[in-house]
């Protein structure tokens, strides 16, 4: 038997004598391990799933979208982007690799008897790469469409299945005002987009017609006239977004200050915004360090309280066990003998504690799942009140805060059972026998 | 005597202050003495004439203020904490009048605690130590805590802990002070066995009947040797 071994042996036993209260010291750092481990997969659910909703926008885009200026600044030769902003973008930002104009505008869309409201959505065929479509059925619109002008769509998932309950759409015909648009293709549904403040709203993609832009000029034009009670609107604009793809990450942000400056050229009205997904990204990213870190100051705190209490419970037994002392150390215990019992056994406090926390810790998903769906099913309208990412969020275990907590656990241990076994082995052996 | 003994023990104007609250006792005001090897002394005197204050000098528990304790040729007083602790471990089998015994463990594990601090321990080491249980006549006992025995069983339990390291001195401070006189008996012939086979034994008591069991009775008063006295 090694010298640690025994030692490690002795110290369990004393702690078996007293097992409330060595159950209670290790709950203090059982909750302070699982406490870190908790919070940092949280920390890191919320972030991922912030960063992955900004990262949907795509992190090489810049997004340019028309904002309506107030009623009284809107002039009757329309506002917000142009084609010919699209074009001198394209003419003078060598750094874009694709550029996107697109329009949409709110449609009803018909197939004989069976009507549908949604989205037209005029653009290029690289909308789909960028926007992150896949086809379900055919294909997607293409350069020669876009050239030919033709009466040709893709139909979003739900759009197709609203239109065509039961036949293969391909090939058919859908009517938009009073044009026929032949199916050339369908896309599977996409979860949709959400809004990330500025200019950028949420977007729902599942009910979306797309057809060419160029085709949607010629056959719409410009002019939107929204009726509404008592009057009519007019609501002129060329395009509602350009969206464009930078060659390079690395790109974006020189970029951006090229595109702003080559809009704000022919603009007068603020009448768009420029949305750069990287920018909110790295925006997001400095904000979950911080809340990490605030995150793991409150477990930091909660584990020194834990610490604390290894070293109250330490302390109190030093002074109940002096007699005990004394006689090992009558018998030859040395110094560093008696530093190293007390200090094992607070040790063994913080291992096992920091052992179950970690357990705790593994639990963190399935229990947060487990209340999620109880709290939904009790409390529904609270629940509804609490933002998206709170109420969706899925705890993501961080790896490192598993070796991180034990080693923390290890360290509070240590730390505070230094103390109070450094008093144990200072005793004077007969004082201590004396000790009643 | 001719023949030169070899001493177990020399003692030279052995002194111990204790400073408490500003105040100076002196506890031992210079004690000479040599002990041959096995010898078996007993040391006697009224209370707070400085016998325990003695026996722990002996026992390397404590520093003398200032003389010299000389144990197997070694200087005590000269020696620092660890070194003391490693000749209690190794050298000495100390009993106490109030037993000491861990309550927490069984009768084999208190006699075999020594060990961990002497660092011998073995595969043999626990059959040496129910060994030691029947030589003390507790070998039925062996799994019994402290608190399921009786005092003078304590007592041996004691008495076999201090043996596990197999020492040649032996110091008991009024190891029979707590014990009716059939247990008295019990531990004295313990002793003068231990005695016999060639240990040096030195124990503390007030009653007569045990010092007379003894060789040679050293009597303390007020930290001075008043007589010193072979039977
Ligand atoms: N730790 C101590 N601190 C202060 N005084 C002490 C201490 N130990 C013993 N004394 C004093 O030293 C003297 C001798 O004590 P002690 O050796 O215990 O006597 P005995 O064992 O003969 O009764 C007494 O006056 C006692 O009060
Ligand atoms: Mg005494």
């Amino acid at each position: 038997m090694s010298r640690g071994w025994r030692t490690l042996k002795l110290s369990i036993k004393s702690l078996l004598l007293h097992p409330l209260r060595s159950a209670l010291t290790v709950l203090g750092i059982f909750i302070g391990v699982a406490g870190v481990i908790w919070l940092l997969s949280i920390g890191e659910g919320i972030g991922r799933a912030a960063e992955e909703q900004i990262a949907g926008l795509g992190a090489r885009n810049i997004i340019v979208r028309t904002i309506k200026p107030s009623a009284d600044e809107v002039q009757d030769a329309g506002y917000g982007l142009t084609r010919d902003d699209y074009i001198r973008l394209l003419a003078t930002v060598p750094t874009i690799d694709k550029a996107i104009p697109i329009r949409e505008v709110s449609r009803e869309f018909r197939n004989g008897t069976r009507k549908f409201e949604g989205r037209c959505v005029g653009c290029t065929p690289d909308y789909a790469e960028v926007t992150r479509l896949e086809p379900r059925q055919g294909r997607f619109l293409t350069d020669g469409d876009l050239i030919n002008q033709s009466n040709y769509c893709v139909l979003a998932a739900e759009t197709a299945d609203r239109l065509f309950p039961f036949g293969d759409p391909i090939g058919q015909k859908i009517m938009v005002d009073d044009h026929f648009f032949v199916v050339v293709g369908v896309t599977k549904s996409r979860a949709p987009s959400a809004g990330i403040g500025g200019s950028v709203a949420a977007e729902d993609f599942s009910r979306d017609v797309y057809i060419p832009i160029t085709t949607m000029e010629t056959r719409m034009g410009d002019m939107e006239v929204v009726m509404k009670p008592g009057q009519f609107q007019r609501d002129l604009k060329e395009l509602s977004q350009i969206t464009i793809q930078v060659k390079d990450r690395d790109l974006v942000l020189p970029t951006v200050d090229v595109v702003r400056d080559t809009i704000a050229r022919n603009h007068t009205l603020a009448d768009y915004g420029v949305t750069v997904p990287l920018e909110l990204l790295q925006q997001a990213q400095t904000t979950r360090l911080m809340f990490m870190l605030f995150l793991g100051l409150i477990a930091a705190v909660s584990l020194v309280v834990g610490g604390i209490g290894i070293m109250n419970i330490m302390l109190a037994t030093v002074t109940e066990r002096t007699r005990e002392i004394g006689i090992r150390r009558a018998l030859g215990a040395k110094r560093r003998d008696i530093t190293q019992q007390f200090l094992a056994e607070a040790v063994v406090l913080s291992v096992v504690g920091g052992l179950l926390g970690i357990v705790g810790g593994l639990l963190c998903r399935p229990i947060s799942i487990l209340i999620r769906g109880r709290l939904l099913e009790w409390f529904p309208e609270q629940m509804a009140t609490l933002p998206e990412v709170v109420r969706t969020v899925e705890p993501m275990m961080v790896s490192w805060s598993i070796p991180l907590a034990f080693a923390i656990s290890v360290i509070v241990g240590v730390t505070f059972g230094v103390y109070p076994a450094i008093r144990a082995a200072q005793l004077d052996p007969i004082e201590a026998l004396r000790h009643e | 005597m001719t023949a030169v003994a070899t001493l177990a023990a020399s003692i030279r104007e052995l002194r111990k202050d204790y400073v408490l609250s500003g105040e100076t006792v002196h506890a031992l005001r210079g004690v000479s003495f040599d002990v041959p090897e096995g010898d078996y002394i007993s040391i006697m005197g009224p209370s707070g004439s400085g016998k325990s204050t003695l026996l722990n000098l002996l026992g390397c528990l404590d520093r003398p203020t200032a003389g010299s304790f000389l144990l197997g040729g070694e200087d005590v007083a000269k020696m620092n904490d660890d070194q003391l602790s490693e000749t209690r471990a190794k050298r000495i089998g100390f009993v106490f009048q109030s037993y000491n015994l861990l309550p927490a463990l069984t009768v084999v594990e208190n006699i075999e605690m020594p060990l961990y601090y002497g660092g011998r321990i073995d595969a043999g080491t626990r059959d040496r130590c129910v060994e030691l249980a029947n030589l003390v006549g507790l070998g039925n006992r062996l799994d019994h805590r402290p608190s399921q025995l009786s005092g003078g069983q304590q007592q041996r339990v004691a008495i076999a802990r201090s043996l596990v390291n197999d020492p040649r001195f032996m110091l008991a401070d009024e190891p029979t002070g707590n014990l009716d006189s059939v247990m008295t008996a019990e531990i004295l012939d313990l002793l003068a066995s231990l005695n016999a086979e060639g240990r040096t034994i030195i124990l503390v008591t007030h009653e007569n009947e045990v010092a007379a069991r003894t060789a040679r009775t050293i009597v303390l008063r007020d930290g001075h040797i008043l007589t010193d006295e072979r039977r």
